[in-house]
């Protein structure tokens, strides 16, 4: 079985930052790999080390840059890895889900995985959307926010626990192919020993242009426009205490006093 | 003329609460844009719920009987065939774990452009929704192009629709296909154990911001300097270092005590669905801009490790 696992590149903004027109300057972004990715490769690994998988490739959509991030996604144990990018993308301010959808269902048909696995959102535009809408446009079963998986490759059934609000779980079984969105909490992602790191030096990351994948510019015409981006209002009214830790601490523990919690 | 058409939610026999809050942000652009709200309730007890759904401001209620549990395929199959009989302009649906699992092959199945997680929405020229990016960090406006959209909004954003209605109820007939590639075998309730969170007076919940499990037992001192209950953000949890029963937050548990002290948390928006109700919220955190500072009472900018230390010694 081949498993393909998506991971992005996510931007994480620092505590100070300034917004230049619809996007926030490049110099209080630092990039990492998204946080439900990290999961989800670990998910795949776990596939591969206990049987069912022979095979596990990750993609990204991303420029040069992103080779850094999927190269971790090689040090922990994925056996190669494709990055899609354009010069079509490089102007494009919003990769709405349809053009995700487009440029992964592409790599999908090249690659004929037997199950992809996603993480449930990206931590920075967070439509938590690509997975299912990939499933949809490939045709393959899914699942959405799947915090446990028990894999029977037998049967060709993936059986799932669904993570829903309120601390209840869904237990739903997915024909293979499938989709399956990770969410997190269903591991603990290794962290990528020297070796691994090693390793991924030599494993090869595929570059690929929208006409490598069959594509034209087409695929990446999006309908979603940003027209602003600004730093939301603060409706709080908080009183914040000032001064150094002593004298917030003193502050802060009068008022456990008075609210009647502390002693 | 434009109509909405707006899908609610249920699980295990209830209507959930953002099936009343999609009917007010169905009304809303449907006043903008000068059409009807159709609401759609699929499978379960989709009739029975359809009185209670006719609120005030909603046109037409279509119950689709197919399937008891939710289960994505029927609801993708139904919306289908109800967005070819209806032909709406903007399709609403709940950005609920739910709504994450059909949603996003609603839109594809019928080329819609997609916005999920809307915080607003507005009906001018164009469709335009308000989303969140980089964790609440900034808020961006989108345009959503095309002449028909989908959007998901996010929970608890809109007020729930209230009053009786007089929508014209039917049942909606459409060919679906229930023998699909997924089953629903059952629930699990996670998160009993020791405590019960939802019962604290006093919570002290502590989030990333700690960094390591090696500096979690400054906290408890803490906890137990003032006799607080100890709880957490959810990476806390997914580490391994409280257990689940420790969790707030959409996926956790809701808590309502008197004060709720937020230490080295984001106060992200699954985190916040699960705390906002408490009567006092009070936060540290080195970020002056972290989004829980928006909904705290109170607040010291600053770092926990200089802040708790000083604090556990004005209680001892
Ligand atoms: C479907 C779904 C369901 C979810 N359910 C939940 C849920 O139930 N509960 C939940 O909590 N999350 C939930 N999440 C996750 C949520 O999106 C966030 O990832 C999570 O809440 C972040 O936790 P945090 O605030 O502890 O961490 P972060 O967002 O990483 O925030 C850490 C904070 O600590 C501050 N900090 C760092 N160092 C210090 C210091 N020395 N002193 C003081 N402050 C410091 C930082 O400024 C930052 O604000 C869910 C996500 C999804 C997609």
């Amino acid at each position: 079985m081949k498993v393909l696992v998506t991971v992005k590149e996510v931007a994480e903004v620092a505590d100070d930052f300034e917004i230049e027109g619809t996007e926030v300057g490049e110099r209080y972004l630092e990039y990492d790999l998204n946080e439900w990715d990290d999961y989800a490769v670990e998910e795949a690994v776990q596939l591969k080390e206990d049987g069912p998988a022979d095979e596990v490739v990750s993609v990204t959509i991303g420029p040069e840059r992103a080779d850094e991030t999927i190269r971790m996604a090689l040090a922990k144990g994925a056996d190669r890895a494709v990055r899609v990018w354009d010069d079509a993308l490089e102007g494009v301010d919003l990769l709405d889900v349809e053009t995700k959808t487009n440029l992964l269902a592409a790599v999908v048909e090249e690659e004929e995985p037997d199950l992809v696995l996603t993480g449930v959102q990206a931590g920075d535009d967070a439509f938590g959307a690509t997975g299912v809408s990939l499933a949809d446009e490939i045709g393959f079963q899914w699942g959405a926010v799947v915090n446990a998986l028990d894999f029977d490759a037998d049967e060709g059934v993936a059986s799932v626990h669904r993570e829903l609000e309120g601390g209840v779980e869904e237990l739903t079984d997915i024909d293979v192919p499938a989709v399956l969105t990770i969410q997190t909490g269903i591991n603990e992602p290794r962290y990528a020993s020297l070796r691994g790191i090693r390793q991924a030096q030599s494993k090869e990351i595929a570059p690929k242009t929208l006409a490598d994948i069959g594509l034209d510019a087409d695929a990446v015409e999006s309908d979603l426009t940003m027209t602003s981006m600004y730093e939301p209002e603060s409706e709080s009214d908080a009183e914040i205490f000032e001064g150094d830790a002593s004298e917030t601490a003193g502050k802060l523990a009068e008022v456990l006093r008075e609210k009647g919690v502390a002693q | 003329m434009t109509d909405v058409l707006a899908i609610t939610e249920h699980r295990r026999g209830d209507l959930r609460d953002v099936s009343y809050e999609v009917i007010t942000a169905g009304r809303q652009l449907a006043d903008e844009s000068g059409g009807d709200l159709h609401l759609a309730v699929i499978s379960g007890n989709a009739t029975g719920f359809a009185d209670d759904l006719n609120r005030e401001g909603v046109d037409y209620v279509h119950t689709v009987s197919e399937g008891e549990e939710f289960n994505h395929d029927v609801y993708t199959q139904a919306i289908e065939a109800l967005h070819a009989e209806l032909d709406p302009e903007v399709v609403l649906m709940p950005n609920s774990v739910n709504g994450l699992d059909y949603a996003p092959a609603v839109a594809n199945r019928l080329d819609l452009p997609l916005a999920t997680d809307a915080v607003g929405i507005e009906y001018g020229d164009s469709l335009t929704v308000t989303r969140e990016m980089y964790g609440s960090k900034v808020e961006t406006t989108v345009e959503v192009g095309g002449d028909q959209q989908a959007v998901t909004i996010r929970g608890a954003e809109w007020s729930a629709a209230e009053g009786v209605g007089d929508a014209e109820i039917s049942e909606f007939e459409a060919d679906i296909d229930t023998d699909t590639g997924s089953r629903v075998t059952g629930f699990e309730e996670v998160g009993g154990g020791d405590v019960d969170i939802s019962d604290a007076e006093f919570l002290i919940s502590i989030g990333r911001g700690i960094e390591e499990e090696e500096n979690l037992p400054l906290i408890e001192d803490l906890v137990e300097a003032t006799d607080a209950t100890l709880s957490s953000s959810r990476p806390i949890v997914d580490n391994g270092w409280l257990p689940k029963n420790r969790q707030v937050g959409q996926s956790g548990k809701v808590v309502t005590p008197d004060v709720y002290l937020a230490i080295g948390i984001s106060g992200a928006v699954q985190h916040v669905a699960g705390m906002k109700g408490s009567d006092t919220i009070i936060a540290i955190n080195t970020d002056p801009n972290a989004p829980i500072f928006d909904i705290a009472d109170y607040g010291i900018v600053g770092d926990l490790f200089e802040v708790v230390p000083e604090l556990i010694e004005q209680f001892e």
